[in-house]
């Protein structure tokens, strides 16, 4: 089981607070978006913008690495307040 | 440099701590921090800035002082609301401390100076209330070599973190490439926000500031810190230098400053 929490904007535009996802074997970040597009279609627009931090295990990933099962997932947005 | 009788006084506290001692509180009263707003964050970071004695202060903001500031920008009062920005934080920090010397920049900022502006300075926080400033100032900064300290709110979450990629550490684009689309910006009913957490996130600011400046203790350089105010928690996310960064990687293609557009009901405070 893979645990993705989303933050900020990102918990109201996929209507929740996190989400797990089953995986038999290992998948990438970017497989791990693609899954999320399709699931919750709100989030499309956003997850292929390069505006939203993916840390896992509360480290920084890129794209191109892996997601395991166990692992935590956070979909981190910037804000611009101040 | 000698203390007055009245510095001593004044900076006791902060003397009397070895890791500061007379020798940091001279190096405070040496230095130079820009700040980007004096809004949510910028007034607690400028007061603890101008209390710790940080002998020169620049502050950049363009807006005037409303009457919906006040539920969180503490630098300002009922006496400075229609007084610009600039002149309403001066005319607190010299009530607090007349150590400090404010320089004011109201809305004169923009590609074409900031560098030149930046330059004059040893550490530079942002505490500004839109995606493309947040973008320029990472850029300056970057470009001039000045340790960048931002941080930014949205209802009641905070983020701080200190961009360093001069020592290898990583930039604003290297967390964020992008700006977030449209769909992701807070629309003018969803930009509340709740007045102390900017204390919360001001004040880390400032703290990081001084230790920067102090060269004391570990600052938040490849660290993304995320305050939940409702949760009541700290989490701090390790983040790294982006190799394929457009501004400070290997191939960077950002070679200059630029501004980007952005829909006119997000830059308003």
């Amino acid at each position: 089981m893979i645990e993705v929490r989303f933050f900020a904007m990102l918990k109201k535009l996929s209507g929740t607070g996190a989400r797990q996802y089953e995986v038999s074997e290992p998948i990438t970040v970017l497989e791990l978006k693609q899954l999320l597009k399709e699931d919750m279609p709100a989030l499309s627009e956003v997850l292929d913008s390069r505006s939203v931090l993916v840390s896992v295990n509360e480290e920084f990933a890129r794209d191109d690495e892996l997601v395991a099962d166990g692992d935590v997932v956070g979909l981190l947005p910037p804000f611009s307040g101040g | 440099m000698d203390f007055t009788d009245e510095q001593i006084e004044r900076y006791s506290r902060h003397i009397i701590l070895p890791e500061v001692g007379g020798k940091g509180q001279t190096k405070l009263l040496e230095s130079k921090v820009f700040v980007l707003g004096a809004g949510g964050l910028g007034s607690p970071a400028l007061l603890y800035l101008a209390a710790a004695g940080v002998g020169t202060i620049g502050i950049a903001d363009g807006d005037v002082v409303d009457v919906s500031n006040l539920q969180r920008q503490i630098i300002h009062d009922n006496n400075t609301v229609g007084m610009a920005k600039v002149e309403s934080a001066r005319k607190s920090i010299e009530a607090l401390n007349p150590d400090v010397v404010v320089n004011t920049f109201n809305s004169r900022l923009g590609i074409e100076n900031i560098r030149e502006v930046l330059r004059d300075y040893d550490v530079v926080l942002d505490g500004s209330d839109n995606f493309p400033t947040r973008y320029l100032m990472n850029d300056a900064s970057f470009f001039e070599g000045k340790t960048l300290i931002s941080g930014s709110m949205f209802r009641f979450d905070g983020q701080v973190s200190v961009f360093k990629p001069a020592d290898g550490y990583p930039c604003y684009r290297c967390l964020y490439p992008e700006p977030p689309p449209k769909g992701m910006v807070p629309s003018c009913q969803e930009a509340g926000v709740l007045g102390a957490l900017a204390g919360v996130i001001g004040v880390l600011q400032a703290v990081e500031a001084i230790k920067e400046i102090l060269s004391i203790g570990k600052v938040l350089a490849g660290e993304l810190l995320i305050f939940d105010a409702l949760g009541m928690s700290f989490r701090k996310v390790k983040v790294r230098r982006d190799p394929d960064c457009a501004l400070c990687g290997e191939n960077a293609t950002i070679k200059e400053l630029s501004l980007y557009e952005q829909a006119p009901c997000e830059l308003r405070t």
